[in-house]
């Protein structure tokens, strides 16, 4: 049986992208026509049943955000949706946004309908900025056709959508950011609470979701919040789209129902395909730089944002990154680690300092200098990131380093030793292995 | 090399925008596109300083805190070379040291013809098909040797046409 089930990506190069005749044709906005029917709380009702979790890493229920968002009586209210797919690995929003950019639109005026904002926000990364263009042009179509801008429907609700663009910085990813950021200002995390449903967007109450997130509504809307839910499992609702990177055998996005398994993403023919070039797989990064490392005995964990949680895995943005024996475990934390020196935005101490000390232990390691004390100085340096830092991306830095601490702490020893399994680190004093 | 920008042409930018401070990051954005030196000069953050009523701290402090913008004269073309986990452990081919070696130039340089500056970048969201380097806003992937050395002969003969 295929493990693959088609929700999201159905129209994913069938249609002309920002064609709104053509996205009609293939059944678009029959879920706006049928939300403006509906009572606001009846859609999120739905959007609860349907078990929707949010896609952009949190996995935080999307019903849960929608009503605590409803339950506030101060307008304007702000949609908005982030599209600042930063996670290194996923390149599933960027899919959604170029090959079918009038579903997450059309999400979107939902949501605005539901709250009775008149103002959404998208802020796609600078790094798309030609992504950019092509989802100006369907906003522009969409406001021509009748289904955005004013008197969507023929009724008296308006609703407009404005892009904001990014500048490369991963930090906005985070919500708070992303919104100082959409402001024009530098984007730095805020401090909650109070929630962004509180004070969000220009100080009002604001819903922000994921692009992804956004793009199961007129879905759930459709079908109905049950349905929905049947297609993944009874705590992760729906379908995913999963990004396929490093030495998997076939790279790309695939979307799969919630409940498959991780061997069947990274292995099954149709999908990840195994890993390239006969290698053998040692180990993969899941749900972005932040995210768990999992090994291969755990591939036979269903794909479920709550049985991957108790398993220590994380689903996350939807980055599978394969990666094969050759590669050093300590090599690859070090690179992570780059990662996140890199785009900390300095604010906070223990992640503005705490990555740079840690690889510079991690170089220690892979130098053949590190000792046993430099073990335990990892695990509490890694401890005080995780409940110190001020934002999710000091606080996720060190996720990868501590799955490989659990489950490979004889790759390390080995290099107390100066051994280095996959024969990356010493090889200019022995020559490799 | 191409045209100056002048206090005109920055003005219509920041008019484009509706003169909107929430919409500073493209303005800048476009400021530096325009400048044939993808860089926002100290002249320029001035105007759009004083266009918009904000401090030329706070203009200083969008500058320096995101990756895509400047304030030092770049190349014409800026390749960025992916160095996140998922393109730098494709194996095979060693990217940087092939665009070190055909521009003459080491990582973080310009050519002397201001035509490429080569720098890291995080990752750009085109992991199916890495190694890959960002010009522009164009994505190149599945880099080889040979098709780094067309890329780069592409870029050398449309900026000898335009010329």
């Amino acid at each position: 049986m295929s493990k693959i089930k088609q929700v999201l990506s159905v129209n994913f190069g069938k249609i002309q992208p920002d064609s709104v005749e053509e996205y009609v044709k293939a059944g678009g906005y029959e879920a706006l026509k049928k939300a403006f029917s509906m009572e606001p709380v009846a859609i999120i009702n739905e959007v609860k049943a349907a078990k929707l979790l949010g896609r952009g890493g949190a996995a935080y229920p999307a019903g849960s955000k929608w009503e605590q968002l409803y339950e506030i009586q101060e307008f304007p209210k702000y949609i908005v949706c982030n599209a600042d797919e930063g996670e290194p690995g996923t390149f599933k929003d960027k899919m959604l946004l170029e090959k079918d950019p009038l579903r997450v639109i059309e999400g979107m005026t939902i949501a605005g309908k539901v709250f009775n904002s008149h103002e959404g926000y998208i802020y796609i990364r600078g790094e798309y900025r030609k992504i950019q263009k092509v989802f100006q042009s369907a906003l522009d179509n969409a406001e021509k056709a009748g289904y955005l801008g004013n008197n969507i429907l023929g009724t008296d609700f308006s609703f407009k959508i404005h892009i904001m663009t990014g500048a490369g910085a991963y930090v906005c990813g985070e919500n708070s950011a992303l919104l100082n950021s959409t402001e024009g200002k530098v984007g730095r995390p805020r401090i909650k609470p109070p929630h962004l449903a509180e004070v969000g967007l220009f100080l009002m109450p604001t819903l922000v979701n994921n692009v992804e997130s956004f793009a199961n509504v007129p879905t759930i809307v459709l079908v109905g919040g049950d349905e929905y839910l049947s297609y993944g499992t009874p705590d992760s609702g729906g379908t995913k789209l999963v990004c396929l990177s490093g030495h998997a055998a076939n790279r790309g996005v695939y979307e799969v129902p919630f409940g498959v398994t991780l061997r069947d993403i990274i292995f099954d023919e149709e999908i990840g395909g195994g890993v390239a070039n006969g290698g053998k797989l040692k180990f993969y990064h899941l749900g972005g730089q932040s995210g768990p490392i999992g090994f291969p005995e755990q591939l036979d964990t269903a794909y479920c944002c709550k049985v991957m949680r108790n398993n220590g895995l994380s689903v996350g943005s939807g980055a599978v990154v394969v990666l094969d024996e050759s590669v050093c475990i300590i090599d690859y934390l070090k690179s992570v680690t780059e990662f996140f020196i890199h785009e900390s935005c300095g604010k906070c101490v223990p992640c503005r300092e705490g990555n740079t000390q840690l690889q510079f232990i991690l170089d220690k390691f892979s130098k053949g200098t590190a000792t046993e004390a430099d073990f335990a100085l990892m695990k509490k340096l890694s401890t005080t990131m995780a409940k110190a830092s001020f934002c999710g991306l000091g606080q996720a830095a060190t996720t990868a380093l501590d799955s490989c601490l659990k489950y490979r702490k004889a790759e390390f020893e080995a290099h107390l030793n100066k051994q280095c399994p996959a024969g990356v680190c010493f090889t200019n004093e022995e020559g490799g292995e | 090399m191409c045209k100056q920008l002048t206090e005109k042409d920055v003005c219509e930018i920041i008019a484009s925008h509706q003169a909107s401070k929430e919409k500073l990051l493209s303005i800048l954005l476009d400021i530096q596109d325009a400048s044939g030196q993808n860089c926002i000069v100290e002249e320029w953050a001035r105007v759009v300083s004083a266009e918009l009523d904000l401090p030329l701290t706070k203009i200083y402090d969008v500058i320096t805190f995101y990756e895509m913008l400047s304030e030092k004269p770049r190349g014409k073309n800026i390749i960025e070379i992916c160095k996140s986990t998922p393109c730098h452990f494709i194996k095979g081919v060693n990217i940087v040291n092939i665009f070190e070696e055909e521009l003459c130039i080491k990582m973080g340089e310009t050519t002397p013809d201001n035509l490429f500056t080569l720098q890291y970048t995080s990752c750009v969201g085109a992991c199916d098909i890495a190694p890959v380097a960002k010009i522009g806003d164009e994505v190149y992937g599945n880099l080889s040797k040979d098709k780094i050395v067309d890329i780069i002969k592409s870029y050398r003969e449309a900026a000898i046409c335009q010329k």
